[in-house]
């Protein structure tokens, strides 16, 4: 079990909130780092290897709290503005560095034995990924909540790899659910954990394994007992199901309709299988089932409350549009240098318009589908409703994220089919952003 | 700070457009489209009174005023002290959306509007902005044997003394017959290729400009289309806009960097037309008992409203493209790439949806009883002017891919 650190003893993360604190570029200048690159890097050679035996820890309250937390939302601007706030910004390159760095070479063995890479998942916790969710008053990373600012950190994971960052950013989806719907008594208990060293698997678990599935009609179901709840049902594709130590769960609460319940990877009935899927194998996803789960009354999230619900469920919606723009991104970035390079008939074929085409085609919808996504985001941090601009994105990244994932495949033809080039993958990866629910909630 | 809502100080100015959009363009719609080449004289008082509004500052240059002339002079920064501007260009975009919601061929003919005015913003000196600023300028650019090659341009202008004497033909001169002034692109020695292309200021009046005839077109029928002959047509040589000098290094620049200005804003008018065949759309769908639902899945819906949503989100997609253009033109970002990524975007956009919605609303749609099928007509031209589908793709790919137009055709 993880102990609260000092400040030193926390590296990377630590670095994030200190980023909040200090005018950034004072933050850089004092460290002597210029280069996001660096900056990371620093972090990452000091990191630890997460071992087996975190699984499983007892999740026990540090510290009272009389009341929840919450993060205050960042001031809205009064103009219309793409331009990231200077944090923003750094966490974004450095994200984006490591992903490039880092993840990119990874993928492909990652995606082979669906299994995310461990040292490389404990070097990107260092980045503080999981904290942003946090109240700063628990020992958060950023004084006031930001969809954008997690949006932005996902998009430029997934540039590295989808499969990576949904394993990655899913815990981060749960503390900041338990950020922004937890009572106090849940917030002591859990939150710390997502400060340390060794940050749990966890993820929010919404889809099903049923076709046509809508999170407005779950079959998996919670039965009110004296004292808690009884849980059956089966949750589908959840992101490192097997190390997982923590879920939120959606379940139709008998007499309220859909609601979260905190669920503890120990308590007994549940079962966890493996369900690789044809995309984001890195995140090695698997089938959790519930039977005759018997969980405590502190354990439902948000009192069951509607408007939370719709909450989480648009905000998941949004995670996987900033994985969709950030895959998207990596092919656009992918097909250039490639189209370029390849010659038939004697010249590059992007000398041809079919093949120039699709490539501004791709470039075209990918910063729309950007758009769409930063807009829905920018409004759940000015506190209006999402709901519309999120079904927007959503739609545009699964219509045009699956779009941009088959002309990536047909712009490097036979080359495209085969794994000597990620762009397999990425047709593979993209077509979850429309289909799944859940698991990211930035 | 990431912010993608249109800005409060710009609430007035959308709402004043909105109402003309309404109380004149709308009551007037099928009137003008009915009558092809008739006058909308109705727009000379609303003309007078944008003219009234603009002078007294009320207007802020918005859409009324010169389309794409914005220079960002009235931007406001932002109040928090980083240097964001939303400025003149936005401003124009958000009052063409409504205008254009309101009918795009009478936001086409509005006397004292015109891409020719956009022109002379980008390229006229003081004396000369002087001279035609504020005046109703057409801009003639094809010709007969040229559309999107610009560079192929045959009509000729030679030096005469004090006077440049103009030679060719027009086409597809968008209010060539009612502006005062079309402003001519011409070559001044057509062996020297691009940077031997310059545009003339030729008074509308000028006994040289010979209308040929007036097209009868799919749709914006209230605005005029007009082909010219340009015969020994003699204009004082100050009315060359720019240099005069072959500069060969400078190629198109001079002329070109107009359509980084206009583009967003024909993106804006495709904007503006496709929100209202949704809007009508989804009146159509709610009256039938269909409710547009953004919390359920795709599949979860009707195939009516699913695909409502799915035109809405590539609508979005193509205004918000558009705001980014106009932002970074008030920013003073370089932005070509983004104007015709807006441009392409918004023209097949909102064609597509136009031809969807009157595909969802039936016979309702086809008919002329509902204004759907002519928004569909009037729509397909905003995939065409300033810049074809093809062209936008063409410059979209050239950046991105670092390619030259000798390289990629």
């Amino acid at each position: 079990m993880a102990t609260q650190q000092t400040l030193g003893e926390r590296s990377m993360a630590a670095g994030l909130r200190a980023l909040n604190r200090l005018a950034s570029s004072s933050f850089v200048d004092r460290l002597g780092l210029r280069e996001p690159a660096e900056w990371f890097l620093h972090g990452a050679a000091k990191t630890t290897v997460r071992t087996a035996a975190n699984a499983g820890r007892t999740f026990q309250a540090t510290r009272k709290l009389t009341a929840a937390a919450r993060q205050p939302r960042a001031a809205a601007g009064s103009l219309f503005d793409l331009t990231p706030t200077d944090e923003q910004q750094m966490l974004r390159d450095a994200v984006r560095s490591f992903a490039l760095e880092r993840v990119r070479p990874a993928a492909e063995q990652a995606d082979a034995g669906a299994a995310v890479p461990l040292e490389l998942l404990s070097q990107a916790n260092e980045l503080g990924l999981s904290m942003v969710g946090v109240p700063e008053e628990l020992g958060g990373a950023l004084a006031e909540r930001s969809a954008v600012t997690s949006v932005l950190m996902t998009e430029a994971l997934a540039q590295g790899d989808m499969g990576f960052a949904v394993a990655c950013m899913a815990p981060a989806g749960v503390s900041t659910a338990l950020g922004l719907w937890g009572d106090a008594e849940q917030q002591a208990t859990y939150l710390h954990e997502f400060l340390s060293h060794e940050v749990p698997a966890a993820a929010v678990c919404v889809l099903e394994p049923e076709p046509l599935f809508d999170p407005a009609r779950l079959t998996t179901a919670a039965r009110r007992i004296p004292g808690g709840f009884v849980l059956d049902g089966v949750k589908a594709l959840v992101p490192r199901a097997a190390d997982a130590e923590l879920f939120i769960v959606a379940a139709a609460l008998e007499d309220r309709g859909p609601a979260l319940f905190i669920v503890e990877s120990t308590t007994p009935g549940i079962a966890v299988e493996p369900e690789p899927a044809m995309g984001i194998r890195a995140a090695a996803t698997g089938r959790v089932s519930f039977e005759q789960l018997k969980l405590p009354a502190r354990a439902l999230l948000g009192e069951a409350s509607r408007e939370i619900y719709t909450e989480c469920i648009a905000l998941g919606r949004l995670g996987w549009c900033a994985l969709a723009v950030g895959t998207g991104q990596a092919v656009l970035d992918y097909v250039i240098p490639y189209v370029n390079e390849r010659r038939a008939f004697g010249e590059p074929i992007s000398h041809r318009q079919a093949v120039a085409f699709t490539v501004s085609n791709i470039a075209i919808e990918c910063n729309g589908m950007r758009l769409a996504t930063y807009r829905a985001a920018s409004r759940a941090d000015q506190g209006k409703s999402f709901l519309r601009e999120t079904a927007l994105a959503r739609r545009l990244c699964s219509e045009h994220g699956m779009a941009i994932g088959s002309d990536g495949v047909q712009l490097l033809g036979g080359h495209g089919y085969v794994k000597e080039h990620p762009v397999e993958r990425w047709y593979r990866d993209l077509r979850a952003a429309g289909l799944m629910e859940g698991a990211l909630v930035p | 700070m990431i912010n993608l809502e249109t800005p409060k100080k710009f609430e007035l100015l959308v709402s004043q457009a909105h109402q003309v959009a309404v109380e004149v363009f709308r009551a007037n719609s099928r009137k003008y489209d009915r009558a092809e080449h008739t006058y909308p004289k109705e727009l000379d008082m609303l003309a007078a009174v944008l003219d009234g509004m603009r002078e007294s500052g009320s207007l802020d240059g918005a859409g009324v005023a010169t389309v794409g002339g914005g220079d960002g002079a009235s931007a406001a920064a932002a109040s928090d002290g980083s240097a964001n501007r939303n400025g003149t260009n936005m401003a124009s975009l958000l009052g063409l959306i409504e205008l254009c919601w309101g009918d795009v061929g009478l936001l086409l003919t509005m006397p004292r509007q015109g891409l020719g005015q956009a022109a002379i913003a980008a390229v006229a000196d003081d004396e000369q902005l002087r001279r035609f600023g504020g005046k109703w300028a057409a801009m003639a650019i094809t010709e007969p044997e040229v559309g999107s090659d610009s560079a192929s341009i045959r009509t000729t202008a030679k030096l005469d003394g004090d006077e440049y004497v103009l030679n060719g033909e027009k086409i597809f001169v968008t209010s060539g017959e009612r502006a005062e002034l079309v402003v001519v692109w011409a070559t001044l020695d057509p062996s020297m290729g691009r940077p031997a292309i310059k545009s003339f200021v030729v008074e509308r009046d000028n006994p040289g400009l010979k209308l040929d005839r007036l097209e009868h077109k799919l749709g914006i029928r209230a605005s005029d289309t007009a082909n010219f002959v340009l015969d020994n047509c003699r204009v004082p040589k100050e009315n060359l806009l720019g240099s005069p000098e072959i500069e060969a290094k400078r190629g198109f620049s001079g002329v070109m960097q107009t359509f980084d200005n206009t583009r967003p804003m024909v993106a804006g008018m495709a904007i503006g037309v496709a929100r209202a065949c949704l809007q009508r759309t989804r009146e159509v769908l709610e009256d039938a008992g269909l409710a547009i639902d953004y919390g359920a899945p795709p599949h979860a819906q009707s195939a009516a409203v699913s695909e409502f949503i799915s035109m809405e989100s590539d609508w979005e997609a193509a205004r918000l493209l558009t705001l980014q253009a106009v932002w970074m033109a008030d920013n003073r970002k370089p932005n070509s790439l983004q104007a015709s990524m807006a441009k392409a975007k918004a023209g097949r956009t909102a064609t597509d949806i136009a031809l969807r919605c009157v595909a969802l609303c039936g016979s309702v749609g086809y008919g002329e009883g509902e204004l759907l099928e002519k928004w569909a007509r009037d729509v397909k031209i905003l995939d065409i002017f300033e810049g074809t589908q093809q062209i936008q793709l063409l410059i979209v790919a050239r950046q991105l891919l670092q390619k030259t137009s000798a390289e990629l055709k």
